[in-house]
């Protein structure tokens, strides 16, 4: 049993220690917002945070978040309403939408560290997270429209 | 006919009915045979809607959508044009992706035709429901219909107005249109519309941004376990001779191994490995131990493929032709000068990030297949064959999808899935990894072309022949489809030669499409986004260019040259009004904003170069000029993509910034494949497998794009692919205008541009 927090919440998972965190979220815990692309941490889909800091979950064991504090697109905000998703609809950056959670998680990390970075520092956090749709200028616009955003909050 | 695919009846012509059932009206095409009324009809079901839309007693509007969203936000499209002509309030509009069901018609989305082909006829549904609101709602009213106007959802008289939602609560509603009535009604002139072309927020985008879209692997059912293919080396002829699960036995959680024996020959010496996880599914196909009898292409790689073409391009016994104009014997024979060039491509995976996936299972008898799909009548057929059931014993549910870019178009990885299921008797949800999933990839299949033209004495081109060989999808997957277009030449895959047939007048031509077998034999050829132009482009606009050179003329003055616009070129109405002026007029607005004519005072290194697209097919064209700038590195012989300019012509722009989306995609898809891209067939499989060595564009080579979409108001055309074909020729172009070589091979990777620079 790894006990740890999920978007603020107890839970004790039951899957073996070195089961990959993403598919204890996904299929375990059964929140299907953060998604499997690469597997190998490649391309971002899985993006959560554990203690704030944005980890790929496809390669990250869920012993490694025992007693931590797993957030995920779900949990990012009350309402769906974190700057990141509202500048996503604004800018109206999703494709497929399937990279998009992991792009918004990423992108939160960065800000929590970064509060107003410059666009080469948006492009060295998000350079990791492929979007296959290449919807990649819109996806900086976002960032650094919620950016300012959050600045002038 | 090669728009076959386009053209197939998509909405049954046969009437269009208005009624209500309990609290909700329905608008349906519908088969107006018998007497039963309308109202009957629809309270009885007895009517088969082919696409419908519901309008309920609290207002809400329902539009059915049979195609795939993959991100081309395409439900937001179509429902737009509905709510354009029934005056609906947008606000009150939701959309809803349809299972497979036979009354939705043939289902396929792809080639960019979603909205060229449905919107005559979702316009005429639309108009039709506000005629039946507006009658209806008159009568409530007590008033004359002719004196009501529809606006958001109302009928307004000048003494009152009343709501769809209180029509669809009180009336009766009962209307029909024969097919010739609804032919007849009168749609809005472009200057009428309130919803097209203005600004709005795609329906998708929401649940997109908080991690609560839909996708097909995110389906559970009850009782489910998840399998694992566990792929052959080689996609077909392999057999299994044996097998040991012994390793994948202490694997927690592992249940069994299923050799998959399938009828319809799509899986070739793969096994399942089924656990109660998908880590442990993962875990334990790792740990099998597979000893396979290689299928007779085991030791073909790319080179062989290439080689193959170059010989067949070669070998004028070969070819289906695609375009004969002219006599271009003659037009070679008396030539004064003839200049010839070839390209290649080299393979490319779809790589859609969500790996393909599938959750079958049978419920009394009746299989239920959940997963995304682009075109889900053509893998129906292959998943009966396979189950050994009737198509109508099979429904595909959809879902969004992590990507399409046509990998989707084929459904084969549902049917490992369903045998698995079959076997096992329970619902399985098989999961590709990444590595399976490329390995199942039907990717763009290598290509080579050689392009001739011939010129006169006075430097005037008087004949252009283009023979281009490649593995042919529609062959392995699509036979029907295949179209003999010049009679006795046999028959072509229109996907793997259209593109070729370009808007250039030239008196005597020919184009060839030539299959080749050893791709064919090898792997499975796949439709990839831009399909053909997606590599005929490359060839035609690289080629085009060089013989403006060669004749010492501007590439942009010699390509407006031969854009005349007379004979083929002349276009017809409604979908190609005004034909290769409007390639003319987008290749002007792309010359002048990009600085062309003062290029040369561009930094040494730095480049211009341009190219034109036309999307697929030339009865569905979108007019597109792109002028890429490049630097280029002599010493490392890497490209610099500073900027790309794309200037559009597609008509009506239905849904503005999603029409800008398409084109920011297809430009930087463009770019990707151009530069960054590429695997290889590998004793007979393609050679990577992920992200490790699989090298997409991402964020930091994304050069500054300045799109520019044309005022409009000619019918429609596709856009999610046209803003791929003319980036890489133009980027080629670009190189030559900087460097003064020429790369005719893609990718154009450092090593073959420092080739080129050290040739």
């Amino acid at each position: 049993m790894v006990k740890l927090k999920l978007n603020g919440n107890e839970v004790e998972v039951s899957s073996p220690e070195e089961t990959p965190l993403l598919w204890v979220i996904r299929d375990e815990l059964k929140l299907k917002g953060t998604k499997f692309g690469c597997g190998i941490a490649q391309c971002g889909a899985c993006t959560v945070h554990i203690d704030g800091v944005a980890v790929r979950s496809c390669v990250t064991p869920v012993i490694a978040a025992e007693n931590a504090e797993v957030t995920t697109i779900e949990g990012l905000s009350d309402q769906d309403d974190h700057p990141l998703q509202q500048a996503w609809i604004e800018t109206q950056a999703p494709q497929c939408g399937y990279c998009q959670s992991g792009q918004i998680m990423q992108a939160a990390s960065l800000l929590a560290q970064t509060p107003n970075p410059t666009e080469a520092e948006i492009v060295a956090a998000m350079n990791g997270n492929l979007c296959r749709c290449m919807a990649y200028t819109r996806i900086k616009k976002a960032i650094a429209l919620a950016a300012d955003r959050m600045a002038e909050e | 006919m090669v728009d076959d695919i386009k053209t197939l009846p998509q909405i049954s012509r046969r009437g269009f009915i208005v009624g209500t059932a309990g609290t909700t009206a329905v608008l349906a095409f519908a088969g107006l045979s018998g007497c039963s009324a309308p109202q009957e009809s629809v309270e009885l079901k007895s009517f088969e809607p082919t696409v419908w839309t519901e309008i309920s007693s609290d207002g809400r509007i329902k539009v059915n959508i049979a195609k795939a969203e993959m991100g081309q936000h395409v439900g937001t499209a179509l429902a737009r044009v509905v709510a354009e002509e029934l005056e609906a309030d947008w606000d009150q509009v939701e959309i809803v992706h349809v299972d497979s069901d036979p009354k939705w018609g043939y289902m396929v989305t792809g080639g960019s035709w979603s909205v060229f082909t449905t919107f005559d006829q979702l316009s005429r549904a639309g108009a039709a429901g506000r005629i039946a609101m507006i009658e209806a709602g008159a009568a409530l009213m007590g008033v004359e219909a002719s004196a009501c106007e529809a606006r958001a959802s109302k009928v307004i008289h000048s003494g009152g107005e009343i709501s769809y939602a209180d029509i669809v609560a009180q009336g009766d509603l009962s209307r029909s249109f024969t097919d010739d009535e609804l032919q007849a009604i009168t749609l809005k002139t472009p200057s009428e519309r309130r919803l097209i072309g203005e600004k709005m927020d795609a329906l998708d985008i929401p649940a997109k941004s908080t991690g609560k879209a839909k996708y097909g692997l995110d389906v559970e059912l009850e009782g489910m376990v998840f399998a694992r293919p566990v792929v052959p080396p080689t996609r077909y002829g392999c057999t299994i001779n044996s097998y040991d699960d012994s390793a994948a036995q202490s694997v927690p959680g592992y249940m069994q191994t299923v050799e998959i024996d399938d009828p319809s020959g799509t899986c070739q010496g793969w096994l399942a490995v089924v656990a109660e996880s998908w880590p442990a599914a993962m875990a334990a196909a790792d740990a099998l131990d597979v000893d396979w009898s290689p299928g007779p292409r085991a030791e073909t790689n790319e080179a062989d493929i290439l080689d193959e073409g170059r010989r067949l391009v070669a070998d004028p016994s070969y070819g289906a032709e695609w375009v004969r104009e002219g006599d271009p014997e003659a037009a070679f024979e008396s030539a004064a000068q003839v200049i010839e060039t070839a390209y290649t491509t080299n393979s490319v995976f779809h790589f859609q990030l969500e790996p393909v996936n599938a959750l079958a299972t049978q419920v009394d008898g009746h299989w239920h297949i959940h997963g995304g799909n682009q075109w889900q009548s053509l893998i129906l057929p292959v998943l009966a064959e396979a189950l050994g059931v009737a198509e109508t014993d099979i429904t595909l549910h959809q879902y969004y999808l992590g990507g399409g870019f046509g990998r989707r178009l084929f459904g084969d990885y549902m049917v490992p899935a369903a045998l698995t299921s079959k076997a096992l008797g329970r619902p399985v949800k098989m999961v590709f990894t990444r590595e399976d999933d490329a390995w199942l990839d039907c990717v763009r299949s290598p290509s080579v072309q050689s392009v001739r033209s011939a010129v006169d004495a006075d430097g005037t081109l008087i004949g252009y022949e283009h023979r281009a060989a490649a593995g042919w999808p529609t062959y392995s997957m699509a036979p029907g489809f295949l179209a003999e277009v010049v009679p006795g030449t046999g028959k072509a895959d229109s996907f793997s030669i259209a593109g070729a047939d370009h808007w250039y007048t030239v008196p005597n031509q020919r184009v060839a499409a030539i299959r080749n077998d050893v791709a064919q034999q090898t792997f499975l050829p796949g439709w990839l986004r831009a399909v053909g132009p997606g590599w005929t482009h490359w060839a035609v606009e690289q080629h085009v260019d060089e013989v403006a050179h060669a004749l010492g003329q501007d590439p942009v003055e010699f390509r407006l040259s031969l854009l005349d616009a007379t004979g083929r070129n002349a276009g017809n109405a409604p979908e190609s009004v005004g034909g290769a002026n409007r390639l003319a007029n987008v290749l002007r607005r792309a010359r002048d904003k990009s600085d062309w004519a003062n290029r040369g005072s561009l930094p040494d290194g730095t480049g211009l170069g341009v190219a034109l697209c036309t999307g697929q097919e030339r009865t569905m064209p979108t007019w597109l000029a792109c002028v890429a700038k490049v630097n280029v590195n002599r010493v490392s012989g890497e490209v610099a993509v500073e900027r790309i300019w794309q200037v559009v012509d597609c008509g009506t722009v239905v849904h503005p910034d999603g029409a800008l989306a398409q084109i920011e995609g297809g430009t930087l898809w463009g770019l990707s494949m151009a530069l960054h891209e590429s695997t290889r067939i590998e004793n007979g499989a393609a050679r990577d497998r992920n992200l490790g060595t699989y090298t997409p564009l991402r964020m930091a080579d994304v050069p500054e794009l300045d799109i520019e979409f044309l005022e409009s108001q000619e019918f429609p055309t596709g856009l999610g692919e046209p803003g791929v074909s003319a980036v890489a020729p133009a980027i080629a172009n670009a190189i030559f205008d900087a460097v003064g070589v020429r790369v005719r091979d893609m990718p154009m990777t450092p090593d073959r541009v420092l080739a080129a620079l050290r040739a």
